[in-house]
């Protein structure tokens, strides 16, 4: 009995939402990087409060608050998606412009005509 | 034979680990593409899953470890303000760079950007460690998702390759130095 309900267990496809909500969230995390460096280049009182850690200066702040994004976006869509089917194909576009946006805002010449 | 600290460190963030990195992406990359393709040859072992994830695994610690050793160990250095009145230069690489019209790019360019892009690698890898151990075989199953995972080692191997090719560059123009020797090897005398 055991091993039948084993085997239908591991016969049962993982649902997709556990890996849509890590794709998701790592599209998060690359553009708050770049959205957190944007704004600390932008305006100089941000500037000051991304300094975590002063020989480093405000990359410190930059990239600790994109991780603590990246990791809070994360566990929040795997709470909600692990055991559901999820619109792959809509949360990949998402995550791939995500991603193409944050190599873009770090690029300095383009990031300036903002 | 001998090089500074703050040489070593250099050489340990940038090939050590930058380049070990870079070196094991296109490897990721094959075997993603090839053994879980929905079409390829063959079931997915449990060893050939227990390999992914190991490779996956270290790569996704040499990420962290070129990132953290980057941003706390060797950034500092490189952006250190020299005292009022200083003329030498040649130990502040940031300033250095900032003096010329000719080289103040390679940092305005060159090191803005690279500080930002190269955090894009860990997030990247790590993402696909976790879909590659949460998935495991299933992923052949999962072609949409096989593609993500893909996707992200590209971007994370196109984010490493920026970071790793501005701070080969910047290190040619204002290499960061100071700090005690370190003896490497002992030279026979001529």
């Amino acid at each position: 009995m055991n091993d039948e309900r084993e085997l239908k267990s591991s016969l049962r496809p993982i649902p997709n939402g556990s890996g849509a909500a890590a794709v998701l969230s790592a599209g998060i995390g690359v553009c708050a990087v770049a959205g957190f460096a944007l704004a600390a280049d932008k305006m100089p009182a941000m500037q000051r409060l991304m300094i975590f850690y002063r020989p480093t200066g405000p990359l410190s702040g930059v990239t600790t608050s994109a991780v603590v994004v990246w990791l809070l976006a994360w566990g929040a869509l795997e709470v909600r998606w692990r055991r559901r089917e999820v619109n792959l194909p809509s949360v990949g576009a998402a995550a791939i412009v995500l991603l193409i946006l944050s190599l873009l805002l770090t690029f300095p010449p383009l990031a300036d005509l903002l | 034979m001998e090089m500074t600290t703050r040489e070593f460190w250099s050489m340990v963030h940038g090939v050590g680990f930058g380049g070990l990195y870079l070196l094991g992406c296109t490897g990721a990359m094959v075997e993603l593409w090839r053994r879980y393709a929905p079409s390829a040859a063959g079931a997915v072992t449990a060893a050939d899953e227990w390999f992914m994830q190991l490779y996956l695994g270290a790569m996704t610690v040499l990420a962290w470890l070129a990132v953290l050793s980057g941003t706390y160990i060797v950034y500092p250095w490189y952006r250190a303000a020299p005292g009022a009145g200083a003329t030498d230069l040649s130990r502040y690489p940031q300033r250095l760079l900032l003096a010329s019209p000719a080289t103040a790019g390679w940092h305005s360019i060159g090191m803005e950007w690279k500080e930002h892009v190269a955090w894009l690698t860990p997030i990247a890898i790590t993402m696909s460690l976790a879909v590659c151990v949460r998935y495991g075989k299933d992923l052949r199953n999962q072609p949409l998702l096989r593609s993500m995972v893909l996707g992200f080692v590209l971007a994370s191997m196109v984010a490493a390759g920026i970071a790793g090719f501005w701070g080969a560059e910047i290190t040619s123009h204002a290499p960061v130095r100071g700090g005690s020797a370190v003896q490497l090897l002992h030279g026979g005398s001529q």
